[in-house]
């Protein structure tokens, strides 16, 4: 069955969300910022909205899909995903606000700080900034300074000015006030997450017609299909953590401060959506030229496989990080040369991202363009491609219509595979230094800043344990999610079992 | 089979020529040489005879393609694509910012590279082969699985954590071993080598065991294999006779593709740990930007890539006798 209401909702959604950003925009007396790493960003949710409409409605997509839905792991490892890209999303909305407007000036004018959705509704975290180091949850500085006291000047450990500021005596009240604030988080927690349980539970047994207490039990018991029980549980444990930074968040910094006082965890945050977008821009940019070159070298071969073998054979030949390098130090001579092309600084950042991106997927089409090589060889011999041919279908219908979705399942195992390793080489892109521009906040720029604290007496590990674990969490997330992805649809794989 | 190589050596040669005109165009098309001499000299406030200056002393004061007015009579030689790309086919790289002569730096540095990576290839080959076969021995139980799911964790911890961790307890914590360092003497280099070597294997163990554990199973699961059970072998034998044998072509055709790159070193652990390889020549040179070196490495690597391949192919053909070069091709 195949509808366009689907299609038509979709469609009226994204026209809605547009033109309320637009009266919002004037509400709200601010500027978007439409970066390019934002546009490409929500042009990929609109394409896996499309493609998620399209999968619902075809029988043969539905079904591997529906292998990866009774997965346990890999479903909880998707709730953590989503986590991380709502995160991602609301990162992924840039705008300028509007500065006080002066007597008698009519025209209004922005401030040059570029800030998104989530910087503002992260606001204590991103303004709350000390002098230099400071351990998580502490209420004193990492250095000794000289203060000033009624008795004197005294050598000691200064208070901070945000963290811990509401306790009197630290030493005391510490303890206290955290079982206390872990205790609050964990009813809050609670209480929300037993809402949403219930709420999913009423919708589950209306689905399939049970009472409610019935389907509570199942799901309990872990007898849906669908593993209710194990998305739920890991969907508690992100309430948890989730209610247990709101309460903290604006008394203390739970992961420390860095070098210059920034918090670790606002960093930690924010770095989500560089990690993101370079985990799937670079495959979306590289896609189209991997999947029709591919395409077309199986499918034409004689001289265009010739000319597109030569290509990849080239590209791959050079090491992907001196392609990588070479390509970026160049962009930065380039931007150096031409400064007046960007507005404001984040801009310039943004677009030597959007370019590493680029330069990556450069690096990484090769792999994909000749898996869909052999594949096209292997489809075009079958029955009915030589049909279409017997037709007069034209070369270009009968690669789109005929072989593409035959081929389309190699793409979406290697998308989802590439995913997590893209995430892992920005770090060490960073550290070699032709990685994502030094003001942009990433967890290779975290690892990179903060190697060098490990040498430190006391040691300084919070901001790199924070960035490694961040990432690390992500990118086990997609790890376990695209093996059951790719257990679904590669069909030597069903076979074998 | 001789004129099998012969016909792949020319087919490289394409290849080089390609890579050639890619590094030539990032480095002198895109980015003018005044350019280049700017970034280096520190972009404001600077005159222009100090860029002609620079330009003089690193020879990028020439045309790029044609010279016009030739000095001694080259048109085509006296200019920069000459001297600059067309002279690295005769592994002639020149001189880097500094002065010093690239190809004897390479031939110098080739040897703490290799020190790195040569024990890390061999044995972390040991160690995954082992686990995938432990792996597949047990496979579809619970051993099986758990150990897929180590695997996978361990695939998604970065490099870099292996590198800081292990260097934080090993060296900073038990004082087993230096930090970081290198020594010619081939004693004293064996107590730097052992923790880089190690948290290479480390590092690769999660993906290695996989990607070998995958070959085993598609292995076991061949007409060969149901055979040798119904004459009643134990499993063990099985394994270890007969799947692990043929198995080993797919391995190490995989595996002599990668060999001529280990010249290449590893960049990060190298750097990490301060062994002057060839990683950490090529991790300097781009963050002084000294494209010379950059482009000598890109070549060499090219070059290295393309000997891969060609070992690959010839290495068919002798682990798999079933495998004709003159078929390959077609």
């Amino acid at each position: 069955m195949t509808s366009s209401k689907p299609y038509l909702i979709l469609f009226a959604t994204v026209l809605a969300v547009f033109s309320g950003a637009v009266g919002l925009a004037e509400a709200l007396q601010i500027k978007f910022v439409p970066l390019w790493t934002d546009i490409l960003v929500y042009v990929l949710v609109i394409a896996i909205a499309w493609f998620g409409i399209q999968a619902r409605q075809k029988e043969h997509l539905r079904a591997p899909w529906r292998h990866v839905l009774q997965r346990p792991l890999a479903m909880s490892a998707l709730v953590v995903l989503m986590c991380y890209v709502v995160i991602g999303l609301l990162d992924s909305v840039h705008f300028r606000e509007a500065l006080q407007q002066e007597e008698g000036q009519t025209e209004l004018h922005y401030s040059g700080e570029v800030v998104s959705v989530f910087d503002k509704l992260v606001t204590p975290l991103r303004m709350q900034q000390e002098k230099t180091y400071s351990a998580p949850f502490a209420a004193h500085l990492y250095a000794k300074e000289t203060i000033e006291t009624p008795e004197g000047q005294v050598r000691d450990y200064p208070r901070l000015t945000y963290g811990g500021r509401h306790l009197k005596n630290p030493e005391e009240d510490f303890w206290p006030n955290i079982v206390m604030g872990t205790a609050l988080s964990l009813v809050f927690s609670l209480v929300f997450w037993l809402a949403v349980c219930s709420l999913i539970n009423w919708r589950v047994a209306k689905h399939y017609s049970k009472p409610f207490g019935a389907m509570m039990g199942e799901i309990a018991t872990g007898k849906t299909r669908v593993p209710f029980r194990s998305m739920l549980l890991t969907f508690w444990v992100i309430c948890f953590l989730a209610a247990f930074v709101i309460m903290f968040a604006d008394k203390y910094h739970i992961l420390g401060t860095d070098k210059v006082g920034n918090d670790v965890l606002y960093f930690s945050l924010k770095s989500i959506r560089t990690g993101l977008v370079i985990g799937t821009l670079t495959t979306l940019i590289m896609l189209p030229f991997a999947v029709m070159l591919g395409i077309m070298a199986g499918h034409f071969r004689g001289w265009v496989d010739d000319v597109i073998q030569y290509l990849y054979t080239t590209l791959n030949s050079i090491p992907g990080v001196l392609l990588i390098a070479a390509a970026i130090l160049s962009l930065q001579v380039y931007m150096a040369n031409n400064p007046e092309m960007f507005e404001t600084v984040t801009e310039r950042a943004d677009l030597r991202l959007l370019f590493l991106c680029m330069i990556l997927g450069i690096t990484s089409w090769t792999g994909l363009c000749r898996l869909l090589r052999g594949e096209t060889f292997k489809v075009s011999q079958l029955d009915y491609i030589e049909a279409a041919h017997a037709f007069g279908t034209g070369h270009f219908k009968t690669m789109m219509r005929h072989i593409l979705p035959n081929v389309m399942h190699i793409v979406l195992i290697a998308v989802v595979l590439d995913f997590s390793g893209l995430v892992l080489a920005e770090a060490v892109l960073s550290y070699v230094g032709v990685g994502v521009d030094p003001i942009t906040i990433s967890w290779g720029n975290m690892i990179n800043s903060a190697r060098l604290e490990m040498a430190r007496d006391p040691v300084v590990w919070w901001s790199l344990i924070a960035a490694f674990v961040f990432m690390f969490t992500l990118v086990l997330a997609a790890n376990l999610f695209s093996d059951a992805v790719r257990d679904a649809f590669d069909p030597r794989i069903t076979r074998a079992k | 089979m001789f004129a099998y190589i012969v016909r792949r050596v020319l087919y490289a040669i394409p290849i080089l020529i390609g890579v050639n005109i890619i590094t030539f165009a990032l480095f002198f098309v895109v980015n003018k040489p005044d350019d280049m001499a700017r970034m280096h000299l520190g972009m404001k406030h600077v005159q222009q005879e100090d860029v002609e200056k620079w330009k003089r002393a690193h020879g990028y004061d020439k045309p790029l393609f044609y010279n016009s007015e030739p000095e001694e009579g080259g048109v085509f030689t006296d200019t920069i694509f000459y001297n600059k790309s067309v002279r690295l086919f005769a592994f002639d790289f020149g001189n880097a910012d500094d002065g010093r002569n690239i190809t004897h730096d390479i031939t110098q540095r080739m040897w703490p590279s290799l020190a790195i990576a040569i024990p890390v290839f061999i044995v972390g080959l040991f160690v995954n082969i082992t686990f995938a076969l432990i792996i597949a021995f047990f496979r579809a139980t619970y051993v099986d699985y758990m150990g897929v799911v180590i695997c996978v964790v361990l695939m998604s911890i970065s490099t870099l954590f292996y590198i800081i961790g292990g260097q934080y307890l090993i060296s900073k914590l038990l004082h087993l071993v230096p930090i970081s360092g290198y020594s010619v003497d081939l004693e004293t280099a064996s107590k730097f080598l052992i923790l880089p070597v190690i948290i290479g294997v480390i590092g690769g163990i999660g993906s290695g065991t996989r990607w070998y554990r995958t070959i085993f199973l598609e292995e076991i699961n061949k007409d060969y294999v149901r055979t040798a059970r119904s004459k009643g072998l134990a499993e063990r034998v099985v394994l270890f006779r007969h799947v692990l044998k043929n198995a080993l072509v797919p391995i190490l055709t995989g595996v002599v593709a990668v060999i001529p790159l280990l010249f290449m070193g590893s960049l990060i652990l190298e750097s990490f740990f301060g062994i002057p390889g060839l990683g950490s020549y090529t991790i300097d040179a781009i963050q002084s930007q000294d494209f010379a070196i950059v482009r000598a490495m890109v070549f060499l690597g090219s070059v290295l890539y393309i000997i891969g391949l060609i070992l690959t192919d010839i290495s068919y053909t002798i682990v798999d006798p079933r495998i004709r070069l003159g078929a390959a091709v077609a």
